[in-house]
């Protein structure tokens, strides 16, 4: 075949290139190695949320037979962080959570550093716990970090407040807030709450670290940042980037929570504490949960005022994130909630303050959807609330006010149909998947209600405004393609994305393509990170320039076989031939490393792409008011919920979940629709059943999965219903927009919404469990 | 992992149990009985409990035993949950030890090991208490010798037997397995999950039964709850305010539930049970 | 009377229809055994109590979580893990159905349901809902997996 349709890959649900594996159990995750020799290290954690270290005794440790080295805090009193460095990998002088490592033992083998860990003797003096966000922002509430203007900032977007609990406070200011305020009709105000959560990746975090005699320092991690790292153990431990080489194998699952640099640092100070012997530091879930970051929490405080007629005129957004006891990547959430704070609405002016803050609690990290899971839970919850009082149907309201093009976002950029997607063709289709017209909410026969809630959301992926990546292809004898980029697989599909990309471009059968699995910092061009929903956008594009650099190799050593020029040929089908006659080409296995002429002698050698793509015209927010232009498109899209609720005893049943993208041009639609359906039942499990529950000593009581729910087989929602809006974005590959991180955005605001139609009463805090609802009924109606 | 050192071992009589019982004893070594296991293993990985030696009691026969012996039903302490819920015998001890846990978890827990539980919940005894059942029980210090005796004298919100005695079999009379029953289970909202009411019933000779476990912080039955129960004089909500005073301790408030929403799933769950049964009332 | 003292002891684990001597301490899970020392590191540890089935294997046919065994009480028992299940239709199936995304709960669902088959071949949604629900995934939606489990498992009032 030589013409271009038959290869086309963009556009079909190609089966996944690491399924046989995975189904087989063969793939090896980072915790799958094992080895003579290789050293263990486990951590000694703080069994106070906050206190005071007053000495750290090891000698009894010290006496395990098999312990090698014991570390502590002061080994390395310095701090580190993605954006303010306000974290030491080990604790030093105090403790500021629950679980923090205080110390790490190093054995032969786990069993004994797990017996050495429980022999370190920590003594502490307890201080006064900040144990809420809202504690945390009082006057005269204990601090956290009492020096905290003397952080090194990392990124330049970020500000401290000195001698308060703020670890950044971030400010949008767009139009005139005040004024606009006093001429509203229709007012509503409310407070949304809930606390930190976990990722509960199912693969807990792990590690190996080992530094050779000529001092190359080589990590093998579960990471979502391999370059990262590598950036981090530069500016912290001062050695050369050249001489890093970092590890990533597959993924065992992510969603933000490996995306910063934690445990690596431990078992470099581990290893480097043992001669540089290879160190493996492994989490027990329990670690996973609580001392490796989390989710933050949140309280929300949202202010919308209307006309009459539900034009919204005015929007006032106070965020107060918890972040935990360090700013990590929460203080990057902080600002991306600000920046997208209003939700895919038209509101001319805006007033937003969003506070990291800092408390006693498990610090956070990214998580899918980077802050806005949990704005747009606010943000709709507060605009279902309104179209009430303003006794308009939800849908109407918001489609009165939905952003289009020609508008702008809070941080003042302008729309425009290439970078903004059809916010209200989504919520149009939504409201056909859900039957929106049938009733929104009914009884039925058996004395339950069934009742559907609707959600918008948008988000702009702030990636680092020189965020990149980069590609290299090798081709093999067979003319097959290896395609080497540092884009990691943690399950969203990326390799196989990246895959049908090239083989598009090629026009190419899937199969002769070959992706590294595996990442290799030294092989593999550099790559910002695999967060964000940004990889098939960078790496795409990087592949196509990857492939287009091949062709022109290719065509050019073709041109030499067939003794024409490059311009009258074209790639295809494992073939490079003559546009004007197609039958006449070259096989690209004959040219693929080089040309090889009759008599032997060989002209051009082997085939070797490569290419890269920068992210552009990003420009970091205004200090004061937050201008700026923080990311290079948005993706829009619409989610339903339809529960079925039980007013006897307030259990509900998740019927249907709905998800409608602008996900621009889907590549594979099967795999965009396992990435919606498992964002979902992420959003979902959130918000139906997941937190952390503290004590009044700030101490996490339900760190286990016995305790700590997650949304398990038969609890899904019956039916999950997913469709896709494809308006093309003219910057990504094939015109491609984000989705990873998508399907879970709307669906704690979708299912907030559904209920609380359901339930009759407001329902503003999560986990949505039925003693919540209960808890919420209670004063409005009598006892049973 | 289990990062102590402990002796693990396996008799394969229950005079080889008592006998290594005893040793470990003379050697002042802390023992403890093994059965399903999970949760000894559960607990030792993050050092909640300790040993210097288990003794797994599965390889003794007696306790492998789920059969109809005349007009007796006998349960082995070392049969699983599943073993239990499969065979269906007792269809009220099946479908309660069905809600325990999860199904590969079940393939574990043996019945033996969910009474001797250091949790609250135990959640199979309730059927075992309503079938005023008697157990088998070996071991101890003074001797070899086995002894049949009710399930109330060794069981009052845990189970209490002498030092190094151990649960051998449940023995339950056939007139108890096919009674009319109910069993409901309410957790906090994951369906495995520990429970925040648990209540088994059956009627017998026309009055309802009861045992429960999650509302307070050991699983009971308590004959004023019946006698409540069974009075039909009472208007309906009259008598579920009198079943939640006469609890007999103050009703558990936890990370699962306060107490004031586990009181209103319990009084629904009580009302729903003699709604089911009442029919078998009459 | 199997016993084991203080230090290790060699045992005896059928695995996969083979035989292997391997050297255990009392602690040590049959988990623990497999991955450390068999090399089987299809079996997953994810929780190390109970919660979320990622360490699944069948002993005589039945899915436990290998987590909760002790490998010394699991040397008279037939042990299976997902290395010894090579090119099954329930392997296809979740191939198939999209039931795959990070692959970390993949063996152990696999393994449950290839139980779930053998001794239920007609399983109602039901007893497929009794028997996965002992297996977290985070990544998928679960209907992928549900749909899997139902292709092979194919009961009669819902196919
Ligand atoms: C994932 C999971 C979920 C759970 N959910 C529930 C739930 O919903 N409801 C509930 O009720 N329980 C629940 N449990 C608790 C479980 O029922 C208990 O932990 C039970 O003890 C486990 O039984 P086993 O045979 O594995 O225990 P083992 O660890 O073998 O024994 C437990 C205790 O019983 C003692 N014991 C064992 N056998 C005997 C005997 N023959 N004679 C005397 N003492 C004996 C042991 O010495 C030990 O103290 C759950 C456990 C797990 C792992
Ligand atoms: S690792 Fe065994 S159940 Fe989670
Ligand atoms: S596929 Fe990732 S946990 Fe199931």
């Amino acid at each position: 075949m030589t013409t271009n349709q038959g290869w086309k890959s963009v556009g079909n649900p190609e089966q996944r290139i690491d399924a046989v594996e995975k189904a087989a159990g063969t793939v090896k995750y980072i915790g799958d190695f094992a080895m003579p020799g290789l050293l263990h290290a486990k951590l000694v954690t703080s069994t106070h949320a906050h206190a005071k270290i007053l000495s750290i005794h090891t000698e009894e440790a010290w006496k395990v037979p098999g312990v090698r080295a014991i570390v502590t805090g002061e080994m390395f009193p310095f701090h580190i962080g993605p954006i303010l460095a306000d974290r030491p990998p080990l604790a030093w002088e105090k403790v500021r959570y629950y679980g923090e490592p205080v110390a790490i033992v190093v054995a032969d083998h786990e069993y004994q550093a797990k017996q050495a860990v429980q022999k370190v003797q920590v003594e502490y003096q307890p201080l006064p716990v900040v144990n809420s966000v809202q504690q945390a922002f009082e006057t005269g509430a204990p601090l956290v970090h009492e020096n905290s203007s003397q952080y090194m900032k990392i990124i330049s977007n970020v500000y401290p407040v000195p001698g308060t609990n703020i670890g950044s406070h971030i400010k949008i200011r767009k139009g005139d807030f005040q004024t606009a305020w006093l001429s509203c009709e229709e007012i509503f105000e409310a407070t949304y709450s809930f606390n930190l959560t976990d990722h509960v990746a199912m693969e807990t975090r792990s590690t190996r670290v080992e530094i050779t005699p000529s001092g190359k320092v080589v990590v093998h991690s579960c990471t979502q940042s391999p370059f990262t790292i590598k950036k981090v153990f530069n500016q912290f431990f001062n050695i050369a980037v050249g001489n890093i080489v970092v590890h990533a194998p597959l993924v065992g699952g992510a969603f933000g929570g490996k995306g910063t640099v934690q445990l690596e640092p431990l078992a470099y100070l581990a290893s480097k504490a043992v001669g540089g012997k290879l160190v493996k530091l492994e989490n027990s879930r329990e670690e996973d949960m609580i001392t490796s970051p989390c989710h933050i929490g949140l309280k929300a405080t949202i202010s919308l005022g209307a006309t009459k007629e539900g034009k919204l005129v005015a929007g006032k957004y106070t965020f107060l994130v918890d972040s935990g006891a360090y700013t990590d990547q929460a203080a990057g959430i902080t600002r991306a909630a600000a920046l997208d704070c209003t939700g895919p609405y038209n509101i001319p002016n805006v007033w937003c303050d969003s506070y990291c803050m800092y408390t006693n609690h498990p610090f956070a990290t990214s998580f899918r959807g980077y802050g806005h899971p949990e704005l747009t839970f606010a943000v709709e919850r507060t605009m279902d609330q309104l179209a009430r009082k303003l006794n308009l149907d939800p849908i109407r309201f918001r489609l009165l006010n939905t952003i289009k093009p020609g508008d702008t976002s809070p941080t003042q950029t302008l729309l425009d149909a290439n970078n903004i997607g059809d916010a209200a063709k989504c919520i149009e289709r939504a409201k056909e998947l859900i039957q929106w017209d049938q009733g929104q909410r009914r009884e039925t026969g058996e004395r339950k209600v069934r009742s559907k809630g609707i959600s918008l959301f948008w988000k702009t992926s702030t990636t680092a405004t020189n965020a990149q990546a980069g590609t290299v292809l090798t081709f093999e004898a067979d003319g097959s393609v290896n395609l080497n980029c540092a884009a990691i697989e943690v399950g969203q599909g990326a390799k196989t994305v990246l895959a049908q990309i090239l083989a598009e471009k090629l026009k190419m059968d899937l199969k002769d393509i070959h992706v590294t699995m595996e990442l290799n910092s030294q092989y593999d061009p550099h790559q910002w990170r695999t967060v964000a929903s940004s990889t098939t956008f960078l790496a795409g594009r990087a592949v196509l320039a990857a492939a287009e650099d091949a062709i022109r190799q290719l065509k050019k050593t073709a041109g030499i076989a067939m003794q024409c020029s490059p311009e009258d040929l074209d790639v295809g089908g494992g073939r490079v031939y003559l546009k004007a006659n197609p039958e006449y080409g070259v096989q690209i296995k004959d040219i693929a490393l080089g040309y090889k002429y009759p008599n032997g002698h060989t002209v051009e050698g082997q085939i070797i792409g490569s290419g890269k793509y920068v992210q552009r015209h990003l420009t970091p927010m205004d200090e004061n008011t937050g201008f700026g232009k923080p990311g290079p498109w948005w993706s829009v899209g619409a989610q339903a919920v339809e529960v079925e609720w039980d007013p006897k005893d307030y259990t509900y049943k998740i019927l249907k979940a709905i998800t409608v993208l602008d996900g621009g041009t889907i590549i594979n639609p099967m795999m965009a629709t396992q990435q919606m359906r498992g964002g979902m039942s992420l959003g979902l499990s959130f918000a139906s059943s997941e937190g952390f529950i503290f004590d009044q000593q700030g101490i996490v009581r339900n760190p286990q999965l016995r305790t700590y729910k997650i949304m398990r087989f038969g609890e899904q929602p019956e039916e999950y219903l997913v469709d896709f809006i494809e308006t093309p974005n003219i910057d990504g590959p094939y015109g491609a927009r984000g989705i990873g991180e998508y399907g879970v955005i709307g669906a704690a605001a979708a299912l907030g919404n559904s209920l609380s139609t359901a339930a009759g009463v407001e329902l503003n805090h999560l986990p949505l469990i039925p003693e919540l609802i209960w808890q919420a009924k209670q004063g409005k109606e009598e006892e049973l | 992992m289990i990062p102590f050192d402990f002796e693990y071992y396996k008799p394969a009589t229950v005079a080889e149990a008592c006998e290594t019982y005893r040793t470990l004893q003379e050697q002042k070594k802390s023992v403890v009985y093994y059965s399903g296991g999970t949760e000894f293993i559960t607990l030792a990985r993050v050092n909640q409990i300790s040993a210097d030696a288990v003794i797994d009691l599965k390889g003794i026969p007696e306790v492998q035993v789920l059969e109809m012996q005349g007009d007796q039903f006998i349960v082995g302490s070392a049969v699983t949950l599943n073993q239990i819920a499969e065979s269906r015998l007792f269809p009220l001890l099946a479908q309660t030890v069905r809600g325990v846990a999860d199904h590969n978890s079940r393939n574990k827990i043996t019945i033996g090991g969910n009474l001797g539980s250091r949790l609250s919940y135990r959640e199979g005894v309730l059927p075992l208490l309503l079938a005023d059942c008697k157990v088998r029980v070996a071991g101890g210090m003074k001797g070899e010798g086995e002894r049949v005796v009710s399930l109330s004298d060794v069981f009052d919100k845990q189970l209490n037997l002498e030092q190094g005695e151990f649960l051998l079999q449940i023995l339950v009379d056939k007139e108890y397995l096919d009674l009319p029953y109910v069993h409901l289970k309410k957790t906090k909202q994951s369906k495995v999950d520990y429970p925040l009411v648990s209540v088994a019933a059956l009627v017998k000779d026309k009055e309802i039964r009861m045992a429960f476990s999650g509302i307070c912080e050991y699983p009971f039955r308590l004959g004023e709850i019946e006698e409540v129960v069974n009075n039909t004089t009472f208007a309906r909500k009259e008598q579920l305010k009198q079943v939640v005073g006469k609890l007999p301790a103050a009703i558990l408030d936890d990370l699962h539930g306060s107490a004031g929403y586990r009181e209103f799933v319990f009084r629904n769950v009580v009302q729903e049970t003699i709604d089911a049964l009442e029919w078998a009332q009459k | 009377m199997i016993s084991n003292g203080k230090s290790k002891t060699v045992i005896e684990l059928h695995v996969n229809g083979d035989s292997h001597e391997v050297m255990v301490r009392s602690g040590d899970t049959l988990l623990d055994i497999l991955r450390e020392q068999l090399g089987l590191s299809g079996a997953k540890r994810s929780c190390e109590n109970g919660d979320c089935g990622a360490c699944t294997v069948l002993a005589d046919g039945k899915p436990i979580h290998s987590c909760l065994s002790l490998a010394i009480e699991s040397c008279d028992q037939s042990l299976m893990t997902i290395e010894g299940l090579m090119g099954s239709p329930i392997q296809q199936a979740f191939v198939d159905n999209w039931a795959i995304q990070c692959g970390f709960c993949t063996p152990g669902f696999i393994l449950n349901c290839h139980a779930l088959a053998t001794e239920h071949p007609n399983a109602s949604d039901e007893v497929i809902e009794e028997w996965m629900c002992s297996n977290l995934c985070r990544c998928t939606g679960y209907q992928e997996i549900k749909e899997a489990v139902q292709s092979v498992v194919r009961a009669s009032g819902n196919a």
